[in-house]
């Protein structure tokens, strides 16, 4: 069993092998990948070591301790938060050899060809067709949406309808698609905000090889929840220092200017800075939860890479959190608020929630209770997975897909 | 095997040892501590209930939790009393264990522990012999310590009245800071000595009586004085005030799993209430300030088990944000009840009673706020 000081050297045997003010940015990535430094949890021979997750803080730290590169986790969330999990759990040996690497390194960029223009918070609705041909092979035809990152991706998980006769949630099927394909087409689509963050995507016999379907023929449903359930621990999860992320915007904005503050404003941001101090703690015990270390061990935790409904709480509390620091925000700057610093369209590389000016922070917040399931989806998880409540009334559940009133 | 990780952040979980002594306190609360138990005992003139706090104090022997084991104690911490007080905020039982175990018995920890004196309250407070009070009103917060109501002669001898102090009827040792010759001291004074006199009060919160404290020329035995009394105090209040965040917890949690017990159940229009979505988002909201205030409680909780020196900030984050959430959790399970919400045969309204009252003990919110103000460089205007 791995711990914490056998990882400290292994991280100075790496570094010890790889300098990295001499060595090129993407060897020492890779190399940090072959030592199992990558993400600790992952089994052996896959960028991990079958260790805690809670002990990537030990090599994090020491990596950051001596300025070596990181992977730009900004860039490449989606592969990181959606696309690794899922095909750690359900890819074939080869398919995680092929593709865990690049993904952590950064080489291969990955997005998620999940939402299309008929099926939002609906996705089991989708219509997306993949059929086989003669050979084994997948041919694929349809439209996705508010696809991040598709511009620079190298690969995307697709969720497609392998079978339009029975009910939506059986007649799906899960792939690994070439963004290379000349079937693909990306375009920009512009946003509230004046950028475009995100993009369409136009599938027209898009070919996919049997050998990157994830996951068996119908079985799509089950595997894109484990993505989906990643996707708002990643929205929602992302660790934060004390003071971190959007609050500290505020709290440094209300320091550096005296000359706006009122009284009202001040108890809006004492309530504002604990709701920060608190989704953030509840965070750090959701991983703790998923992580045991030894002074907690708890029986029963979540299998690796399948975090529980919960984290639809927390992507619910991240949510609410950033509207109302931003919207505080642009009132607190009084005239400064009422100014916009560039509606030109942009194609930013990452989402940056806390980058730019005030207006921009709270007009892109907005987009937070929609994305990766809204609000209101995620409420009715919470109530029915967690809490048990009766589910809500279906009259689509039985109905074969191509039945169904469009 | 042991694994040794770094440990910047607080363990906001629970220990096998903590789920164990939690299912020793709910099985015992279950049996003796049932809502109709509770409800009978209300209006019976008992300032608690005898048995039951007995039957913590030798039974299962949480009464003296945060005693160190040489003064008769059971030398466990902040974390393990978090969790008997999250199962009498479960319960509603009533007892007086925030107000003798935790704030008689941490004003105690503050004076000089190898004084004859102190370690022998110490050790009648921790095996539930005596009930210790600590003479402040309920509504302190941390901080405020100022010049208090009682004035010490050079003799000892205390005058003075302090209003609203929780548990004070059933009290026998009562810890009274007073303002001596030489500045703030705290005493100790026999609830049966001379020139003692309390009047209740009727309390909005049944299961945590009040009572006005009257001093006059009563025998105080000194147990510190200056700086020492004030911080005796100080640690009590804080230590209080971070650890009611469990009890609220544990208060909003029953009001949460028993909205979803019954919501589920009742049914109207041909269909359970609780399947109705206006409902189940409200109850999905409930839950996620449940979940929140769990990790904000652990935090002061864990905090409080050491000498962090963030506990301050630790205690005031989770009072400023647990007090709220209870009593929105007993709101919301009085309206998600209906008329069976409004009836007094039901127990939602000792909850709600309850959690009003917390709200103001031991420092309202909006006063947390204030102190987490001076404590994260955000100065008021």
């Amino acid at each position: 069993m791995t711990d914490a000081a056998d990882l400290r050297r292994r991280t100075a045997d790496l570094l010890a092998a790889h300098t990295p003010g001499t060595t090129d940015r993407l060897d020492f990535l890779r190399a940090r990948f072959d030592a199992g430094l990558a993400w600790v949890h992952f089994p052996q021979g896959l960028g991990g070591l079958d260790a805690p997750r809670a002990l990537q803080a030990v090599v994090d730290a020491e990596l950051a301790a001596v300025d070596a590169p990181d992977n730009d986790p900004g860039r490449i969330g989606i592969g990181l938060g959606m696309a690794a999990p899922t095909i750690l759990r359900y890819g074939t040996e080869e398919q995680k050899r092929r593709f865990l690497r690049p993904l952590w390194t950064g080489e291969e960029v990955w997005c998620q060809l999940f939402s299309e223009p008929g099926a939002g918070s609906d996705l089991a609705a989708l219509a997306t067709r993949a059929v086989r041909d003669a050979d084994g092979n997948w041919l694929v035809d349809g439209q996705k949406v508010w696809t991040s990152s598709a511009h620079l991706a190298r690969w995307a998980i697709l969720v497609a309808r392998t079978d339009p006769a029975v009910p939506k949630h059986r007649g799906l099927t899960y792939f690994v698609c070439d963004m290379t394909d000349p079937g693909v087409e990306v375009r920009p689509l512009r946003q509230i905000t004046g950028e475009a963050e995100f993009n369409e995507v136009f599938l027209t016999g898009v070919r996919i090889p049997d050998a990157h379907r994830l996951g068996a023929v119908g079985d799509g449903w089950q595997v894109a929840r484990t993505t989906l359930m990643n996707e708002r621990v990643a929205i929602g999860g992302a660790r934060t220092p004390r003071e971190g992320g959007m609050i500290q915007v505020a709290s440094t904005a209300w320091r550096d200017h005296p000359e706006l503050r009122t009284h009202d404003l001040h108890q809006r941001l004492l309530k504002l800075w604990v709701d920060a101090e608190v989704a953030r703690l509840t965070g750090e015990r959701l991983r703790q939860q998923l992580s045991p270390t030894l002074n907690s061990v708890r029986a029963g935790g979540t299998p690796l890479g399948q975090p529980g409904p919960e984290g639809s709480g927390m992507k619910l509390a991240f949510a609410r959190l950033a509207q109302q620091i931003s919207g505080w925000e642009v009132e607190f700057r009084g005239e400064a608020g009422l100014t916009y610093d560039d509606w030109t369209l942009r194609r930013p590389e990452g989402v940056d929630f806390t980058g730019r000016e005030a207006g921009y922070r709270y007009l892109r917040a907005k987009g937070n209770s929609i994305e990766g399931g809204t609000s209101e989806v995620l409420l009715n998880i919470v109530a029915e997975r967690v809490l048990g409540l009766p589910p809500e009334p279906r009259t689509d559940k039985d109905i074969a897909w191509k039945d169904l009133p469009r | 095997m042991t694994l040794t990780t770094p440990e910047p952040e607080p363990d906001l979980l629970y220990s096998a040892e903590e789920d164990a002594l939690r299912a020793a306190v709910r099985a015992l609360l279950a049996d003796r501590c049932d809502p109709a138990t509770v409800l009978a005992g209300l209006e019976s003139g008992r300032p608690h209930d005898p048995g039951l706090w007995r039957a913590l104090a030798t039974e299962i022997g949480v009464t003296g939790l945060l005693v160190p084991e040489g003064l008769g104690g059971a030398g466990a911490t902040a974390r393990e009393a978090a969790v008997v007080l999250e199962e009498l905020g479960r319960a509603m039982a009533p007892v007086p264990y925030l107000t003798s175990a935790i704030l008689a018995v941490t004003a105690l920890l503050g004076c000089e522990t190898d004084r004859a004196e102190v370690a022998d309250s110490l050790a009648a407070l921790a095996e539930g012999r005596t009930l210790g009070a600590l003479a402040v009103p309920l509504t302190t917060a941390p901080g405020d310590t100022g010049p208090a109501p009682v004035r010490a002669d050079a003799a000892g001898r205390l005058t003075g009245r302090v209003t609203s102090v929780a548990d004070v009827a059933g009290a026998g040792l009562l810890l009274v800071p007073a303002e001596g010759p030489g500045g703030p001291e705290l005493h100790a004074v026999d609830a049966t000595a001379d020139g003692v006199r309390t009047e209740p009060v009727t309390p909005l919160d049944l299961t945590r009586p009040l009572g006005h404290l009257t001093l006059d020329a009563a025998a105080g035995r000194p147990l510190a004085r200056g700086d020492r009394a004030r911080a005796a105090l100080d640690r009590a209040l804080l230590t209080g005030a971070g650890l009611l965040a469990s009890e609220q917890l544990g208060l909003a949690d029953w009001c949460l799993t028993e909205t979803v017990r019954y919501t589920g159940e009742r049914t109207q229009f041909g269909r359970p209430v609780g399947s109705f979505q206006a409902l189940k988002h409200r109850m999905a909201a409930l839950w996620l300030d449940v979940a929140s205030a769990r990790a904000a409680a652990r935090n002061s909780a864990d905090a409080l088990s050491g000498n962090d020196p963030e506990a301050p900030l630790a205690v005031a984050v989770a009072q400023s944000f647990c007090a709220p959430v209870a009593v929105r959790a007993a709101e919301e399970c009085i309206q998600l009840h209906g008329g069976l919400g409004m009836t007094w045969e039901h127990p939602a309204h000792l909850y709600l009673k309850r959690a009003k009252a917390d709200e103001l003990a031991l420092g309202t919110p909006g006063r947390h706020r204030e102190t987490l103000a001076g404590l994260v460089d955000l100065a008021a205007p």
